[in-house]
């Protein structure tokens, strides 16, 4: 039976590299989004307009600012005079962030008190706010620190940040490892299910079913020719992260290969189910769409699981995105174990298993 | 159309001109038309006739002003379709294949629609829609949605839909494909009464029977005009040359491809328990009592078809010797049940598509289930190779469920889909390899087996050739030799011919008949008259139900009535559908 999957396996490479529009859509996302994405998904925050409304007006509060002015997040320090000016700044989106220093500030600092600041935020750009306030509260630490020396302690040690496995903050670091699993997502549901809803729509999928061939395997034979090409991806990114982008690959291969075999396989799954319900190549390519913008954002990949409520939590444990961006992370950056790689693995095999015999029962009844 | 037309009325200039008409597609090397010339003038049905791809739809989309010649003149009623369009569009009625029907939409919601997009308002409107669902007789059914009409009253509803408006040319484009006989006559006797009231029609067909119908035919292949003028003068081009051969004691299948070996003779075919012959020219006092029909054989003078003028002009007929069959084993002939179905019952929701059907087949022969498309018949064809199943019944291939089957029952058999379903971004070779690999065929095997099949079907020149940029012709030859290449006991071929020409309608029915001669079994679907007369055995397949089976001779037969002593296959059809209905 092998010598007939080779058969399938061998049509569907020919088919997809056979011509060049069909190799073109294979290589060009990945190397637009190699191209686009760490330059523009980046999440550091940069040349931004910090607003300051300081009521104290001191020498101490003189010395902070000058101090945020020095920071590579701002470029730019807003000084305003009233709570009118305050809201209008943020509103019109002058500045990201806007600190209020009140009148007792140096007085506190001089008493040795805990001094407070306040800082107001853009809720439409939480993201870089929420980075920015980090950087504000990183100076506010060590001004703070500096400006006790010596003095006696009325609070405990401020908390030292250090970044582990991507010390100095880069954020390709941290969008790369992601774009091997995004990228092969996308190619791997494509050629799934595109592959199987043409034979459809062109009639070549009842030639294969009166062969030889069992259900079964015709998915075999769809869902290797998908890894492959998953594979293949996948590699291309993680050679242009090592060695164009010199990212420092920590953890091992076998790993990450093992556990990608596992992810396409989930991939396949999805893939086979979405083309088992569509009838044309058109209602496939719509159906991996509804599945990949969900997945996308369930995964982690641009916002956190733990800011998102606990039923929509359980959810993403259904995407095969989210566990395996952790394991590519994990692996590539800080050398994740095989222990830990396992935990994030079984999820992986519990989907492809589940989707794969939807996709197997869905082609059963459809046939019926 | 609702008064009676005078004949003096009628103007008889044309009213569409051509002139050195030219039309190239970029991405194919053959023109699509090559220069033409031709009028079509008012009052008859012009027919346009051909093969697939032989021209026709780019003839009527060019004088709808849907498409720009390449070069050349076109003129309607004087005007140019591309730079007057809002008037020509006025005067041409345009009904392209598989007319664009709302099928979510009621009949009367359709022709709503369509007099809004051809501007027909007010008391017009009314007016044009009681007449039209008079003429077409569909007043009953205004309220039924378009998709649960039939076929032919779809064809009926999208020619009310051309007729808003009023206009004076008709292109109709295939209407009459896969409609039911009676239908189609329906369809035929509307299109006399409009023609009668001054219209011009311009009837597009793939069936050269219809060709006998029409005033004035335009006979196109591969782009280029073949003949152009009244079919009789066609057909008295090969007048006295065609002869019936009768009572033939054994194979009329060997009868035929010996007849055809025999110099003075360029075609023949199939025809029931009889085979039709054409002489060549100046033949027509040739001596065939050297060539061996057996010993009860008398041959009779037949009567010219259409297509016995296009064979002609053609050059003749493929040969009645099949290398293909030369190359297959001969199957143990087993006379024996080989594909049954006992009470086959398939039901879609309310709709029952076929409804508890028997028939038999045994071994060594050809059996076709012929009707209407929306009959049943590819629903049952479906039910009998094991890709649909039964709601009920029992379909049998020798002996074994296909459906439920082990892979190695359907590894005998071989399957050709409608429209010959190929890899058509893979060559030629690459499809054989994969159809050979799928059926296990391996190494020397294999290799032998591609090589055969090149030789075969003369892939030679071809074999790095993208199957969709092959002709029409090769198409067939490939999925036909993707299908045997595993030379498998049992063929399935679902409308196999539909829309070649007859040259190679005939070369695949001699590799057919070739390999029945071996023992092969064959079930065909198709909604082809003609071609059913190739088969042993038919089953008429109508509105789910197989409504009679027998040898086509005893169909005719049983539909011979005075007045209608020697029934044609189709006059059989519509005569068993009557009393069936009946």
């Amino acid at each position: 039976m092998h010598l007939r999957i080779i058969a399938l396996v061998i049509k569907e490479l020919q088919m997809l590299l056979g011509d060049a529009a069909g190799r073109r859509l294979l290589i060009m996302p990945v190397v637009l989004q190699l191209l686009l994405f760490p330059a523009a998904a980046t999440l550091e925050v940069k040349n931004n307009t910090l607003a300051v409304f300081d009521q104290d007006g001191g020498k101490a509060t003189a010395e902070l600012i000058q101090r945020f002015s020095q920071a590579q997040a701002f470029e730019r320090i807003l000084v305003i005079h009233g709570s009118d000016e305050l809201k209008s700044v943020i509103d019109e989106q002058r500045a990201l962030l806007a600190i209020v220093i009140p009148e007792d500030f140096s007085r506190r600092i001089a008493q040795g008190a805990n001094p407070r600041v306040q800082a107001i935020l853009d809720g439409r750009r939480s993201n870089s706010g929420q980075i920015a306030l980090g950087y504000i509260n990183q100076i506010l630490n060590q001004y703070q620190r500096e400006m006790m020396a010596g003095m006696e302690w009325v609070q405990s040690e401020p908390v030292t940040v250090r970044h582990w496995f991507n010390s100095n903050l880069k954020y390709h670091w941290f969008v790369l490892p992601s774009l091997v699993a995004t990228i092969t997502t996308a190619s791997t549901l494509i050629v799934t299910s595109l592959s199987l809803s043409r034979e459809r729509e062109q009639g070549t999928f009842d030639q294969l079913l009166v062969s030889p061939l069992t259900p079964g395997l015709i998915m075999v034979g769809k869902a290797i020719p998908a890894m492959l090409v998953g594979t293949v991806q996948g590699t291309i990114i993680l050679l242009a992260g090592i060695f164009v982008y010199g990212i420092p690959f920590q953890g091992s291969l076998v790993l990450l290969y093992g556990s990608m075999f596992f992810y396409l396989l989930s991939l396949v799954g999805f893939g086979l189910f979405i083309s088992s319900i569509c009838s044309t190549q058109q209602q496939a390519f719509l159906g991996v769409f509804c599945f990949m913008m969900p997945a996308v954002l369930l995964s982690g990949f641009s916002a956190p699981i733990e800011n998102m409520p606990t039923w929509m939590q359980w959810i993403t444990w259904g995407d095969p995105l989210r566990h395996f961006i952790v394991i590519v992370k994990g692996v590539f950056l800080k050398d994740m174990g095989l222990n830990q790689v396992a935990w994030h693995v079984l999820p992986l095999l519990v989907i492809a298993s589940v989707t794969l015999t939807a996709a197997n029962l869905s082609f059963r009844r459809r046939l019926g | 159309m609702g008064t009676d037309p005078t004949p003096s009325t009628i103007r008889t200039d044309p009213v569409v001109e051509i002139r050195q008409l030219q039309k190239l597609f970029k991405k194919t090397a053959k023109p699509a038309i090559e220069t033409l010339t031709m009028v079509i003038r008012p009052g008859k049905v012009t027919g346009l006739v051909g093969p697939d791809g032989a021209g026709k739809t780019t003839l009527l989309r060019l004088l709808a002003g849907l498409l720009h010649p390449t070069s050349g003149t076109v003129r309607v009623m004087g005007l140019d379709p591309i730079t007057d369009a809002e008037k020509v569009r006025s005067i041409i009625g345009y009904m392209p294949q598989k007319f664009g029907l709302y099928e979510d939409l009621t009949v009367l919601e359709n022709l709503e629609l369509y007099a809004a997009l051809r501007n027909v308002v007010g008391e017009r409107r009314e007016s044009d829609f009681s007449r039209l669902l008079a003429f077409t007789d569909l007043k009953t059914f205004t309220e039924r949605r378009a998709g649960k009409l039939s076929g032919g009253m779809k064809q009926k509803l999208g020619l009310a839909c051309t007729l808003l408006g009023t206009p004076q040319i008709l292109l109709l484009d295939e209407a009459s494909v896969g409609v039911d006989p009676i239908s189609r006559r329906e369809l035929w006797r509307m299109v006399q009464v409009l023609v009668d009231g001054g219209l011009a029609v311009v009837w597009s067909t793939a069936y050269l029977d219809e060709a006998e119908l029409c005033a004035e035919v335009l006979l196109l292949h591969e782009g280029r005009l073949l003949f152009d003028g009244p079919p009789s003068q066609l057909t008295d081009r090969v007048k006295g040359r065609c002869r019936l051969i009768r009572d033939i004691s054994g194979s009329r299948r060997q009868v035929l491809s010996r007849v055809l070996r025999c110099g003075s003779v360029m075609d023949g075919v199939v025809q029931g328990r009889n085979v039709r012959i054409l002489l060549k020219k100046g033949s027509e006092e040739a001596d065939l009592s050297q060539v061996d029909l057996g010993a009860s054989a008398r041959i009779d003078v037949g009567a010219a078809r259409f297509e016995d003028g296009f064979i002609d002009i053609l050059g003749g007929g493929p040969g009645g010797d099949s290398v293909l069959a030369e190359h297959i084993p001969r199957v143990p002939h087993a006379a024996e049940v080989v594909i049954e179905a006992r009470a086959l019952t398939k039901r879609f929701g309310d709709f029952t598509a076929a409804d508890h059907i028997d028939f038999s087949v045994h071994g060594g022969e050809i059996f076709g289930l012929l009707g209407p498309n929306g009959a049943g018949k590819s629903t049952t064809f479906k039910m009998m190779c094991g890709l649909l199943v039964p709601t009920s019944g029992i379909a049998t291939v020798m002996g074994i469920d296909l459906k439920r089957s082990a892979s190695e029952a359907r590894q005998r058999i071989g399957y050709m889909a409608q429209k010959f379903s190929l890899y058509g971004s893979l060559t030629v070779r690459q499809n054989l390899l994969f159809f050979a690999g799928i059926y296990g065929l391996q190494g020397d095997r294999k290799r032998e087996a591609i090589d055969q099949m090149i030789r075969v079907f003369a892939f030679e020149p071809l074999v790095n050739v993208i199957a969709d940029t092959l002709p029409l012709g090769f198409k067939q030859r490939l999925a036909l030799a993707c299908a045997v290449m595993h030379e498998p006991p049992i063929l399935f071929l679902d409308e196999p011919t539909s829309g070649v020409d007859p040259i190679t309608r005939r070369e695949f029915w001699t590799h057919i008949n070739g390999v029945v001669e071996k023992g092969v079994t064959v079930m065909v679907t198709t909604h082809f008259m003609d071609e059913a007369e190739y088969c042993d055995r038919i089953g008429l397949v109508y509105r789910g139900k197989l409504i009679a089976a027998g040898t086509p001779d005893e169909l005719k037969e049983k539909a011979a009535r005075p007045g209608l002593e020697d029934p044609t296959m189709e006059d059989a059809f519509i005569e068993l559908v009557q009393g069936y209905s009946a």
